[in-house]
């Protein structure tokens, strides 16, 4: 790889320059500290920043899959929108129901925000741009990820309201269901480096071959556990087409049927926060975190690269939300148990597989073509045979009733 | 294959995002406040009073009969009748309401009232833009808001306006041969009577 011109690393590095000019006029005992704070501003004031444009680019992308123009009411073409919701749900009335346990009522929401900003001290948004570098950052990711069932259950179980606590009983149902694949496909892309840290995660995928990059995503088992980790992660963060726990048609709004006013914007931040911290160790996994696509395009800054994956990401979020219908409660655990587990399991063999191969046969480019043969087939048979398996069990008769004659 | 309908739908919806920037008429949707669709004839929403000529008041239709005030279902119209009677559009002696009111957040737009009215004076009104912030007050109707004029409803209700009025122009017609019939017979009658009495008086002048 070329080393950069100074322009470009001076770019790429301009925000923790400028973390550490701040830190500097601060006296020494309190620096540590001060580029601390520095760097949780950034994260609480970009993310929801990015949260906010999403509502807008999503409602308008959603209108225009469905050949509508979405809001275009505030400011040029409705790109303050999200102002006026602000401004809205911050003026509503709060209401808390009466039998409510209120002070779970209250903090499930803070809970939830809470645990999903915690997730984002360990992503690496650009090269250095870490907040906490510690080793075993993506457990404490999936550790922390693991914690918004619980402000969720507090949330349905609180509000004393059965589409509440069904809404809550779904939520958690799903995300623990999704948790072991979620995690077992992960588990490939840190089997293959080595270490639980995501910035090494992002470095091992950091070399080129000719102008391609070593991503992950562009091995078989990289590609089978990066499609795993997207369903999962879209079951995860309770997205269409998974959205069942807040099914608008048989449950109200799910598990915050009965939060108003500024705790329901907090819910709905938390949702998309989850989703983007998600999507962000999605990036950092398999698309090769910060890291440019082609080599020749290595000169533009880091963080340029992560957000703009960030962006396709939630571009590829909106898409499936506009194309796919919601699953049914059934659907919904068979796909888990019986694909998706299986899928990853196997990807981890598959995984282990190619690792070995290499190691037994030697570097070289027949090597290379036994492996992607190998595991490739290995991973393709197995899908077509689920499924076979899957479609097959699909019986489509007319719809009996057993008491409603 | 698993996934292939994915994938068929996703390959839809990005025809359709993509396409709804080229080409217009896939945009469906009318932007209200700016566009509007012309109403179809048959739209309704909430009753009116039909008046007669140029003063609201003087050519009310309603005769304070008080059926619709007893057909309403819901209960929406509130009538007082005078004690009184004024000359209508036509110079005829009538009852008239002192008061009229309609709550239009109670009203459910059934049309009942229309068709019980026999004097033709209670129609459906298409005018939708009646948001208010005094919801109490600012949605109840009275008798001057109510009152629309005949040309109003010719205007937003052309073929059923020219039924009406033709009724009611044939009513006036067989009302006022019926008049100048009774007109006629009684003139006839006494003339007769007074060529009678003439007769009965003056025996003499017969030849």
């Amino acid at each position: 790889m070329s080393p950069n011109p100074a322009w470009s690393r001076t770019l790429d590095q301009i925000f923790v320059l400028l973390q550490h000019r701040i830190a500097d006029l601060f006296p020494p005992l309190l620096q540590p500290w001060v580029a601390m704070i520095l760097g949780v501003v950034g994260i609480v004031a970009v993310f929801p920043a990015i949260f906010a444009l999403t509502t807008v680019l999503e409602r308008k992308g959603l209108g225009r899959m469905q050949n509508r123009l979405g809001p275009n009411r505030v400011g040029p073409f409705g790109i303050l929108q999200p102002i006026a919701d602000a401004i809205k749900s911050l003026t509503k009335e709060d209401i808390v129901p009466r039998s409510a346990d209120a002070v779970v009522h209250y903090l499930a929401p803070v809970v939830l925000v809470v645990a999903i900003f915690l997730g984002y001290a360990v992503l690496p948004v650009g090269r250095n741009m870490q907040l906490l570098n510690i080793d075993a950052g993506i457990l404490f990711f999936f550790a922390i990820g693991a914690s918004t069932e619980l402000s969720i259950f507090m949330a349905g179980w609180s509000s004393r309201n059965k589409y509440s606590l069904l809404g809550a009983m779904r939520a958690v149902a799903q995300m623990i269901s999704y948790e072991v694949p979620l995690l077992l496909s992960a588990v490939v892309a840190i089997m293959m480096t080595g270490s639980l840290n995501p910035s090494r995660i992002v470095e091992a995928q950091g070399g080129f071959t000719g102008i391609l990059p070593h991503w992950y995503v562009f091995t078989p088992w990289g590609f089978a556990g990066f499609v795993l980790f997207v369903i999962a992660a879209l079951a995860e963060t309770n997205r269409s087409p998974f959205d069942l726990p807040e099914g608008e048609s048989e449950l109200v709004a799910g598990y915050f049927t009965e939060y108003s006013g500024f705790k329901f914007a907090l819910f709905f931040l938390g949702e998309y926060l989850g989703m983007m911290s998600i999507a962000g160790y999605g990036i950092t996994l398999f698309l090769g975190g910060w890291g440019a696509p082609l080599s020749v395009l290595a000169f533009l800054p880091s963080w340029l690269w992560f957000f703009g994956k960030l962006f396709l990401a939630i571009f590829f979020f909106i898409w499936l939300r506009g194309t796919l219908p919601r699953l049914r409660q059934d659907q919904l655990m068979n796909f888990a148990w019986k694909f998706m587990l299986p899928m990853s399991l196997l990807d981890l063999f598959v995984a282990a597989l190619w690792r070995f191969l290499g190691e037994w046969l030697g570097a070289g480019l027949g090597t290379e073509v036994v492996r992607w043969l190998v595991c490739g087939l290995l991973l393709a048979v197995t899908y077509v045979l689920f499924a076979r398996v899957m479609l097959k069990r699909q019986k489509i008769s007319p719809r009996s009733y057993r008491y409603a004659e | 294959m698993l996934g292939e309908g994915i994938l068929k739908g996703l390959a839809e919806t990005a025809k359709n995002f993509a396409g709804s920037f080229v080409s217009e008429e896939r945009l469906t949707t009318v932007e209200y406040p700016e566009q509007r669709l012309p109403q179809i004839e048959n739209t309704r929403d909430f009753p009116f009073l039909v008046y007669d000529g140029e003063d609201a008041m003087a050519g009310l239709r309603c005769v304070s009969c008080q059926i619709c005030e007893k057909e309403c279902p819901p209960k929406c119209i509130y009538i007082v009748k005078s004690t009184d009677k004024k000359p209508d559009y036509v110079g005829k002696a009538q009852f008239y309401p002192t008061r009229f009111d309609i709550d239009i957040s109670v009203c459910m737009s059934c049309q009942i009232c229309v068709e019980v009215c026999p004097f033709d004076a209670i129609k459906m009104d298409t005018e939708f833009e009646l948001s208010t912030s005094d919801r109490f007050g600012g949605l109840i109707l009275d008798k001057h808001k109510l009152a629309k004029s005949n040309s109003y409803y010719q205007k937003i209700h052309p073929t059923e306006a020219a039924e009406v009025d033709g009724r009611l122009e044939e009513e006036k017609q067989k009302l006022e041969a019926k008049a100048k019939a009774a007109a006629e017979a009684a003139a006839a009658k006494a003339a007769a009577d007074a060529a009678a009495k003439a007769a009965a008086t003056t025996p003499e002048a017969q030849p």
